[in-house]
Formats: structure tokens, sequence, C-alpha cells
């Protein structure tokens, strides 16, 4: 599959992952334990991030997004596979030399309310990252720095001595994203960060995203459920299901035509805000619910939830490739 | 019309906590038609959740009170009610769904025991006619293998299943209302949509009355005929389902709509946030709850709170500005100020 390479076919490919697997042991036994099989979280995933782009990373709970992220970061460390950040491979770096690169690549989680330590001032929350990678050189430097974070993410700077639990969500949020930026990174994993949000402050995070991308030229690999979000941030959709990237496209093909049964029957769940459109949409109902990890069906993963399934999708697994203009599919009924 | 089952006026509830009153419901006026479907609308806080547990008396006192209003459900004034005859309403005749299927069934005993406990207390069933009647009302849900489930515990059981089984549970008795409060936030888009489907296919079949609680303004836009929307424990906007999202009339609606992203949205439009933070629900109410946020405040929103007037047929709002004052300054001003 490397013809996955460079997808886009244009800008610089800031992060490529080949074959990416993170297994997850299941164990029995007490004093001897021994494998008795694997939680296939993420199984198989292939895709480039170009500098300067949001990928949007979907999916329902337990596909494996969450895992991705993480093991991209090398949280976890993968199972196989190959990710190259900056033209280093990250699965063969270790000790001081990934901490080197973690400057680079930081994340934003989606709980603020316990990503952040209930027992650190909003100050050294968002300057513990300058810390660790030595960066201010004096103690001024530092709280410079820090007030001039708070600032760019819309906090008043002189909330340094507050705790978390004296602001809102979104506003932690703003503090994790501040935390995030300490260091200078090139590339945040944002792990659903806004999930947590009420509905109008929801707004006021993306938007916030989006202006620092465009000042600070980030990458973003956003994950979230929510597809609506999904769309209106990225630049291009990568849809997970049990593990694998189903389909990956540019934002607006993707939903005008989208070449996996699965993206359909997720897009037309979505439900969208006019009771108009709503009126006339036709949603498509899959039947029963994701299977385990531990133990996916043979053949396409999604075969037993397909409406469209043909017989040989319960043997065969279907190949994730182009189907044309930098849009992939792993569907059988992309070939003819 | 048809004829109104539910009608409720003045509902006000208060927490006394140390804190001080947390003025959580204050004084709500609405109706619900017989096999009507309506949605109330709002973010946390907003009193969406309180407001229809007061209707059933379901509020923890201490420190909860229900300090004012009548709730007259089909003919029967249910805040005079004795908690004794009450308990015949809950569950039976006025049944609800929460939010939470992982929390809301008890972990130690089986689907089985939970939907015939019911059925037994409620409609004087023997065993074994309970047990054919949980059986029939799995199936009703979509549940496979029905019978032989009866005995799972709800830990065997997924989200979407779970959340089936609590509708089943809500549906044993054959209630005329049926509350439904966030039933599909915590599930995901796919199974939100089997459970939507199923609700409405319900609520058609045995005619029932629907109160759906949601923050998805997306939900709320396919199933529901009329919505309430409601901010800081007031109800500031209620309209049918086709009016409020073609012609909102009150700048926090119109907030809200502009604010959330669109999945079938043409271009990329940079979303118009609502500026500031959702209200302190221990301030004692005195001006418009909206006031701090609004875009369109004038000095009077600070002075008095606006009652909710008739705007328009089967249309209500609480707001002190005229509409067309505000389309106006929408369509001259830029759009909206970012934080």
């Amino acid at each position: 599959m490397s013809e996955a390479a460079n997808m886009n076919g244009s800008g610089e490919v800031l992060l490529e992952v080949r074959d990416l697997k993170m297994h997850f042991p299941i164990t029995r036994g007490i004093l001897i334990q021994r494998q008795v099989g694997s939680i296939r979280a993420v199984d198989g995933l292939d895709f480039d991030l170009i500098k300067g782009e949001t990928l949007g990373l979907v999916g329902e709970s337990g596909c494996g997004k969450s895992t991705t992220g993480r093991a991209i970061l090398q949280l976890h460390r993968p199972t196989e596979g190959s990710v190259r950040f900056e033209g280093v491979e990250l699965t063969e770096t270790s000790g001081p030399d990934l901490r080197q690169m973690r400057r680079r690549m930081q994340m934003i989680f989606q709980d603020p309310y316990a990503s952040l330590n209930p027992r650190m001032t909003v100050g050294s929350i968002v300057g513990e990252p300058l810390d660790v990678h030595q960066l201010g050189s004096s103690k001024t430097d530092r709280q410079e720095r820090v007030r001039e974070l708070l600032e760019i993410v819309g906090l008043n700077p002189y909330f340094v001595n507050r705790y978390p639990h004296e602001f809102s969500g979104g506003q932690r949020q703003r503090i994790g994203v501040a935390r995030a930026l300490a260091v200078n990174p090139s590339f945040i994993v944002c792990d659903e960060p806004i999930s947590a949000l009420d509905v109008s402050i929801q707004a006021q995070v993306i938007n916030l995203l989006e202006d620092l991308q465009r000042e600070l030229q980030l990458t973003y690999l956003f994950i979230a459920h929510d597809l609506s979000v999904v769309r209106h941030i990225s630049d291009r959709i990568a849809v997970m299901y049990l593990g694998k990237i189903v389909e990956l496209a540019e934002r607006t093909e993707l939903y005008e035509n989208p070449r996996h049964p699965y993206t359909e029957a997720l897009l037309s769940a979505v439900p969208v805000p006019d009771p108009v459109v709503e009126a006339k949409r036709q949603r498509i109902i899959l039947e029963g619910d994701v299977p385990n990890p531990a133990s996916p069906p043979t053949g396409c993963n999604f075969s037993t939830r397909c409406p469209k399934a043909m017989d040989r999708c319960f043997q065969e697994e279907p190949e994730f490739r182009d189907v044309g203009n930098g849009h992939y599919a792993a569907c059988f009924l992309n070939e003819e | 019309m048809s004829k109104t089952l539910l009608n409720v006026r003045d509902l006000e509830t208060k927490f006394f906590t140390q804190d001080g009153v947390v003025h959580a419901v204050n004084g709500i006026s609405y109706h619900v038609d017989e096999g009507e479907t309506v949605a109330i609308v709002g973010e946390s806080g907003s009193g969406k959740s309180v407001g229809v547990m007061s209707l059933i008396r379901l509020i923890a006192s201490p420190p909860g009170k229900i300090v004012n209003g009548s709730v007259v459900f089909d003919g029967q004034e249910l805040m005079d009610l004795a908690e004794e005859d009450l308990r015949h309403i809950r569950g039976n005749r006025i049944a609800m769904i929460f939010q939470d299927p992982m929390t809301s069934l008890n972990p130690v005993l089986t689907i089985g025991r939970q939907i015939t406990e019911s059925l037994e207390l409620h409609m004087s069933m023997n065993r074994s006619q309970s047990r054919e009647r949980a059986i029939e009302l799995l199936e009703l849900v979509g549940i496979p293998a029905a019978a032989s489930r009866l005995d799972d515990y709800p830990h065997q059981f997924s989200g979407g299943m779970r959340q089936r089984v609590m509708i089943a549970m809500g549906l044993s008795c054959n209630p005329q209302l049926l509350i439904a409060d966030e039933p599909t936030t915590a599930l995901d888009v796919t199974i939100q949509a089997q459970i939507i489907d199923l609700v409405d296919r319900l609520r058609k079949e045995l005619g029932m009355a629907i109160i759906w609680i949601t923050h998805d303004l997306g939900v709320v836009a396919g199933m529901a005929e009329r919505v309430i929307v409601m901010y800081s424990g007031f109800i500031i906007e209620a309209a049918t389902v086709n009016d409020l999202y073609a012609q909102p009339h009150h700048p926090y609606t119109l907030g809200l709509l502009r604010s959330i992203p669109r999945l079938d949205e043409a271009h990329r439009e940079r979303l118009v946030p609502i500026d500031g933070l959702p209200p302190d629900l221990l301030d004692e109410p005195s001006h418009c709850p909206f006031a701090p946020r609004c875009e369109f405040v004038i000095e009077k929103c600070w002075q008095e709170n606006p009652p909710l007037e008739t705007v328009a047929d089967d249309h209500l709002s609480a707001c002190w500005r005229d509409i067309s004052e505000i389309r106006l300054e929408l369509e001259a001003g830029p759009a909206g100020g970012a934080a």
C-alpha cells in the first residue's frame, strides 16, 4: 500500500503513517500471565499529514481514533508499522531523542476537568512544558512567556496564579491549548477537544483553534465523533471503523460523494439543525452494534452491518485504495 | 386542536444550598397535547432537566423545593396529590427515560426483573404474565432473541441495547406521556439514529406524547413538533419547529443557530460564537438572564426581565427588542465579535 504516499499530491508531508498497528494483549492467569488474545484497537493505518492542514479523524466510540492519536505521539508504543515525523522514524526513537521530538508535537485532551492538575496554578501548568524542555532561560523569561501564551488563547494574563477549578469548561480548554502551544509545536493532536463543552462555548474553541492554525502554521490531527464539527474544521477527513480507516477524502468530496457504505450511513445519521432539510433526508439505519475488536469478523470489518454486503465481503478484505483524485476507500463496490 | 394532556403553570423550583439559593427553574409555563412531541432545548444548567423532574415531583428535598406552580396532567393536579397517589402515575401513566443507560439500570438485577417489577406493581400482573409482556416489550424495541436475553444482566448489553431496555421499561405500562431526558446523548450517531427512529415509530403506534430534552438542535429539527428553548431557568422562546428554525425571535436562539457547524454547509464560514459564560444560577434573576451575553442588549434589558409574550401564531419569545430591528442590525454590522 505504498501508493498511499503523498496522498494529497501537493504540499510537504509532515507526518507519514504506514501500516500502523496497535494491539493490546488480553492476558489470563494471576501468577503466570499468558496472552490469550489481543484487542486490535488500531489495525493497519496508512495516511499522510500535509504541513498546515487539518486532518479530521471520525468514527464511533471504540473505533480506535484516540488510540491512533496516542500511537502517533508514541504515548502507546505501536505494535507494528512506521510513524515518520519530519523525516524521523518515531517508533525507533526513545529516551532524550524522543523527548526532543515531543517538543514538536503536542496534544489537547478531551476532558478539560481531568486533564489539568487541580493542585497546580495555571501559571505552573502552562509553564511546566517550558521546564521539561529547558526553554525559558530565566524566571522572568518564563513568566513572560506564560503571560504571552495566556493572551494568545484569549485568557486574562492576571489569571496565572489561579487554580483550574476557578475556571469554566471553555476556559479550561483554553488553558489546555496554551499548555500545548508552550513549546512551539508544529503538530497538535486534538483529541475530542470540544466534546465536553456546552454548545454555545464550542464555537469559541473551534474559532480559537482555527485562528491559531493560521497564525502559527500548525498542523492538526482533529479527532472527534461529531461529523458536523469535523467537516467544519478539517481539510481532509478520515473515517475509521473498528481499527481501520475505511475512507479518506477531501471534506466536500467525502460529504458529496462518499464511496464507502459506512461513511454513507454515518453521514445520513448526523442530524442537521434545519427541520425543512431533515424532513427530506433519507436516513440509513444500520442494524446491530460494532463487533468486538478482540475478534473482528473475517473479510471486511463492516460486513456484519453493511446494507450492501455481498458474498465476497465476508471472505476477503477489501484493499484501501485510491478511487480517484486522492479519494481513498476500502470497499469492493468501487472495483467495477 | 387535540386535547391538552399536560398543562404546566408558573412552575418554580429552587435548591437551598450552603452557597445560597440556586434558582433552577423560575416560573415556566407550557403545555403538551396528546400524542405530540415537544422538545425542550437548553445548555447544561438551563433548568431543562429540573423542570421536568419537578413535574412528577422527583426533586430531592432537601435541598430542592418546588416553591410554586401547578401541573395539571389529564385533568388532575399533580402538585396537591398525595405521594402514594403520585406513585401510581409515575412509571405508569408518565414514564421517564434517562440520559445514561449505563448508570440508570440496576447492575445486580436481571433485565427481565427490572422490567417485570413495574408491571407487577402497576398492572398487577403475576410472574408469568409479566414475563410474557417483558418479552413482548423487548421485541417491540428491537432486541434480538428477546426471550433468551431476559435473564441477562445490564453489563451484558451494549450502550444502545441498554437504552432500548430503558425504553422498554418506560413503555411497559403504556404511558400517556414519555419524558426522555437526553436519551441519546451518550450514544454514537448511528445508534442515536436507531433510537430516534424507534421512539418515533412507537409514538405513532402507541399514540403517546413525548417530552424530549436535549441540547442538540439537530436532533430536535428531525423529530419534534414544537420546541421550547430554556436559558437560566426561564423559557425564552417557544414555537413550532419550522418557525423556530426559520424565524427565531430571541437573540439566544439566534446565537445558538449561528454558532453550530452544519454538516451540509456549502462553504466554510467562520462560526459566530456566543460570547461570555453561561449564567450563575445563584444570582437572583432581576434583569434579562441573557443580557450579559447579548449583542443586542439595550438599557431596558438590565432593568426588567422581559415576559414571555406571543410574537406570532404559536410563537412566544421573551425579549424587549423587536426582531425586525435585530435582523437589520445583523445585516448591517459585521457578523458578531469574536472572543
